[in-house]
């Protein structure tokens, strides 16, 4: 019975993404969105994302747009902190405020009933955010607990550190929570400033699913964006470029097990082996109980809870990363494992990985679509990513093509043992102080 | 399945403009059907063709709290063999195809419940379901994979709790809170028992309490209700139940009397953070007016930090850094209302925690703004909404409402039982978990810094105090 349905499969891909209607939505006043309308649930869903993220930080302002963001839901217009909140409420909306490397990002959610009204209260908390003195200061020590919960995180610690390795200059290469000293000195001139360096008509994609129409959703985008500005006041962060050299970097940390973060070269979108580098991880350490490093690591011989790898791919920058946590005495163990599947992979990979792979990746493809909030925001991320609308019944055809050969070829120039960076925080045995 | 009726997205709406106009109980919602196969097995079928995608859930009404003294951690272990294989599937298969198959599977275990699911493509739900029922049956744990297996539990309890000092602290807590009741033991279960356990152990858990009479199947999706019956009779009809489902009677907790403070200190914490932890009813069939408004009180004092009583009062007046309040009525037996609360950096907690006291003082004297409880009911409202547009939540919804007792029944009532909720019916409930004595309060702090001298030894590191 499960071959037979495995031998199934392939009716499935030859569907097209199953009917998903991506509209081109042009407002009034130009604003862009995508919509996929579905009327079933009384909702809309947006999923707005500005370009740049806390990578926006103006030099020696590092932590300003984390906190300018905290700050959007804490008051707008002639409402303070609780008024706008107890406004949102009251209309049962849902607005919640978001910034990582690459972009600020915004989700709402409005009942059909009332979306209008909805719309307007998260236009005030875009274009007139309040920033009042005492919610400025109750965030502003909230991101600083934040930031000493950090120093003392193990994972926290390691993130840090590949990045600092990593990223030399870039904004990439800190956290954009800032320091307590950078976030002590933010005033509320900074936090303008920060706002008006990303939130802008030039920096914005929109993703939309749910029940609205491509003409009510046009005079939806200009309500709640038409009142930013056209432009932002500084361009986007430079591309970052990878500095990573391979090595062992080891930190003292007080706890039975280390934790194992390591990272090489990653690769671009628009490059053509992008594909080929998909199916790789995927096979290496992206297909969780079915990849390489599970297998060996795990399954085989019970070194941890989980092991796997992700293609870090940002707007700004990339690179290959993994992790892992496990005891102190077998950490030796599992790096090396580690390290020789990563070199592993530029010998190739056999048909059937190969096939397990691609029909994974294919076949979990059209899941992704279920519901008005995933869709809104897979909308926005492919335009931020700057695809093109066909590109979801394209992308497994991509996924498709990518054979043997292309894996090898991808992984002998990316996946070289030599350039893998490995920071681990513990007290793992049989490594010698930093090097 | 019931004739459509107007009740779905035209009343949610109404009823939000009306306010808190009161409904009679619900009814079935039209995409939701219920049934039972003759073997005991119970089945939810949630019917959702937005995507081709279906959700299926394996629900077993046992988890760790029924576990014997001694054994701990037996129930997540099995849970773990459970992916070891049968006659016809080799260890880790079962995985494997669901991926190969671009699907998606795991299993969790929980004091009450231990449950699997794949999450696929809706025309490989027969092939899912092959699978999920033939382990139901047909477990085989070889030689090879048991101990390699508890290693990885060891792994996960040292990723987990052992290097996280907060999960160290709720497990001390919890030791404290219950003290009869076996929710007092960890879900993965204590070190030196999981390092016992043997295969011989989980053999013995998965032929007593796998049954398809104590289990409860939830599909979610891409599939109407017939196919998915069909399916259901298909799979999971021929699996003969072992014996009758025996009563789930666990040891009760008694009354407590007294109010009991613990402390933790490790050197990995950053800042000082307040537990409070008070037994509360649970939801229970045909009973759950009590659990409501419990629920509704938590997120009147903490649900938000803007307009909560206790975030108006403690954060937006600097004297707290945060604070919450909490309460999940899914539990077969009474759990826990708590507070939580992280002071102001570098202030005394003891303030802090004077300030909470008298915040909830003055609650409990005042008693419920009527708007900030119409503000919540309309959450409430809004909340189902949204919470149509995942059927993988409400498969969760329905299957742990079921294996913590509740009726399909209770399940649907909910709803419109939080929206019943009365300004009284919170203050009665607030009186009972928030009024005098019987609470376990538990402070987890950061290492003292080195210079000044205590009168005493500072507590050492991970050494849990108990006091009073």
């Amino acid at each position: 019975m499960i071959r037979a349905a495995i031998a199934t499969v392939l009716t499935l891909l030859a569907l097209p993404a199953h009917a998903i209607e991506i509209q081109d939505v042009t407002s009034p006043k130009g604003i862009k969105a995508w919509l996929v309308q579905d009327d079933s649930i009384p909702f809309v869903a947006l999923d707005i994302q500005f370009k740049g993220g806390a990578s926006m930080d103006a030099e020696g302002k590092r932590g300003a747009t984390n906190l300018m963001t905290a700050l959007l839901e804490e008051g707008a217009g002639k409402r303070d902190s609780t008024q706008f909140a107890q406004a949102v409420e009251d209309l049962g909306a849902r607005m919640s405020f978001d910034v990582d490397d690459d972009t600020l990002g915004v989700s709402f959610r409005a009942l059909s009933e009332n979306r209008d009204q909805a719309g307007d209260l998260l236009a005030m908390a875009l274009t007139q955010p309040r920033f009042d003195e005492s919610a400025v200061e109750r965030v502003r020590a909230q991101v600083q607990a934040v930031i000493r919960s950090e120093a003392t995180d193990p994972n926290s610690i390691a993130a840090k550190e590949l990045a600092a390795q990593a990223w030399d200059d870039h904004p990439y290469a800190t956290s954009l929570n800032g320091t307590q000293e950078s976030v002590a000195q933010l005033t509320r001139q900074d936090l303008v400033a920060a706002k008006n360096r990303i939130l802008a008509r030039d920096r914005v994609v929109v993703g939309a699913a749910g029940d609205i129409s491509a003409e009510e959703l046009g005079p939806l985008l200009d309500r709640i964006l038409g009142g930013l500005p056209e432009q932002a006041t500084a361009p986007l962060p430079d591309k970052a470029e990878l500095q990573l050299t391979g090595g062992t970097t080891v930190i003292d940390w007080d706890s039975p097990q280390t934790v194992v973060s390591f990272a090489g070269p990653g690769i671009g979108l628009d490059d053509p082996d992008y594909f080929a580098a998909f199916v790789a991880n995927h096979i290496l350490g992206g297909g969780g109980f079915s990849s390489r490093l599970m297998t060996e690591v795990r399954e085989k011989r019970g070194l941890t809870y989980g092991v796997g790898t992700v293609l870090a791919t940002g707007l700004f920058g990339q690179s290959w990363q993994g992790g892992m946590a496990g005891g102190n005495d077998t950490t030796a163990e599992a790096v090396d494992l580690i390290r020789q599947e990563w070199g592993g992979m530029a010998d190739g990979v056999t048909e059937k990985e190969l096939t397990d792979a691609k029909t994974y990746l294919t076949g979990e493809y059209p899941l992704r679509f279920d519901g008005n909030g995933r869709i809104a925001s897979i909308l926005a991320g492919m335009q931020l990513i700057g695809f093109p609308i066909d590109y979801i019944n394209t992308r497994n055809d991509k996924v498709e093509a990518v054979t043997a050969e292309d894996v090898s070829r991808v992984a002998k120039r990316l996946l070289d043992p030599a350039n893998l960076r490995f920071v681990l925080v513990g007290r793992p045995e049989g490594f010698d102080a930093t090097n | 399945m019931r004739r459509p009726t107007i009740r779905p997205a035209l009343m949610l709406s109404s009823a939000l403009v009306l306010g808190s106009a009161f409904s009679a109980l619900a009814e079935m919602p039209e995409d939701v059907t219920h049934f039972t196969l003759d073997n005991g097995l119970e089945a939810v079928v949630i019917e959702d063709d937005r995507a081709p995608v279906v959700v299926q859930m394996v629900w077993y009404k046992i988890g760790a709290a029924d576990e014997v003294p001694g054994k701990s951690g037996i129930a997540h272990y099995l849970e773990h063999l459970m992916f070891k294989g049968t006659d016809k599937l080799a260890p880790g298969e079962l995985s494997k195809t669901v991926t190969a198959n671009g699907g998606s599977d795991n299993a969790f275990t929980s004091w009450d419940y231990t449950a699997y699911f794949q999450r696929i493509a809706s025309d490989r739900l027969p092939l899912v379901m092959g699978m999920e029922a033939d382990r139901m049956a047909n477990l085989k744990i070889s030689d090879d994979d048991w101990q390699a297996e508890r290693q990885v539990v060891l792994a996960e309890r040292a990723q987990r709790i052992d290097s996280d000092p907060a999960a160290l602290f709720n497990e001390e807590m919890n030791a404290i809170v219950f003290d009869n009741h076996p929710y007092s033991r960890p879900i993965i279960g204590w070190k030196d028992e999981i390092a016992d356990l043997t295969r011989e152990d989980a053999i013995d858990w998965y032929d007593t309490h796998y049954s398809p009479n104590e289990a409860i199947l939830v599909i979610a999706g891409d599939v109407t209700p017939e196919e998915a019956r069909r399916l259901a009779e298909e799979n999971y009809g021929a699996i003969p139940a072992k014996g009758e489902a025996e009563p789930r009677m666990r040891p009760q907790e008694p009354t407590k009397q007294t109010e009991r403070r613990i402390s933790m200190t490790d050197p990995r914490v950053a800042q000082p953070r307040m537990i409070r932890s008070v037994l509360a009813p649970e939801r229970n069939a045909g009973d759950q007016e009590k659990a409501a408004a419990l629920t509704v009180l938590a997120d009147l004092l903490g649900g938000s930090t803007q307009t909560s009583v206790l975030g108006r009062k403690l954060m937006l007046t600097g004297k707290a850094l945060w604070v919450g309040a909490s309460y999940d009525g899914l539990s077969l037996d009474p759990t826990e209302f708590t507070l939580s609360l992280v002071p102001p950096q570098g202030s005394d907690p003891a303030k802090a925690e004077a300030a909470l006291d008298e915040a909830i003082a003055t609650f409990l004297k005042d008693g419920v703004d009527e708007a900030d409880l119409e503000r919540v009911k309309t959450r409430i409202r809004a909340a189902q909404v949204y919470a149509k547009d995942s059927a993988h939540a409400r498969a969760y919804d329905y299957g742990q409402g079921l294996a913590t007792g509740l009726t399909v029944e209770d399940v649907n009532d909910w709803p419109d039982i939080l929206s019943a909720v009365t300004a009284d019916d919170v203050m009665t409930a607030a009186r009972e978990v928030l009024g005098e004595g019987g609470g376990v309060t538990g402070w987890l702090m950061p290492e003292p810094p080195e210079e000044p001298m205590a009168k005493s030894a500072p507590p050492k590191p991970q050494t849990p105090e108990v006091q009073g």
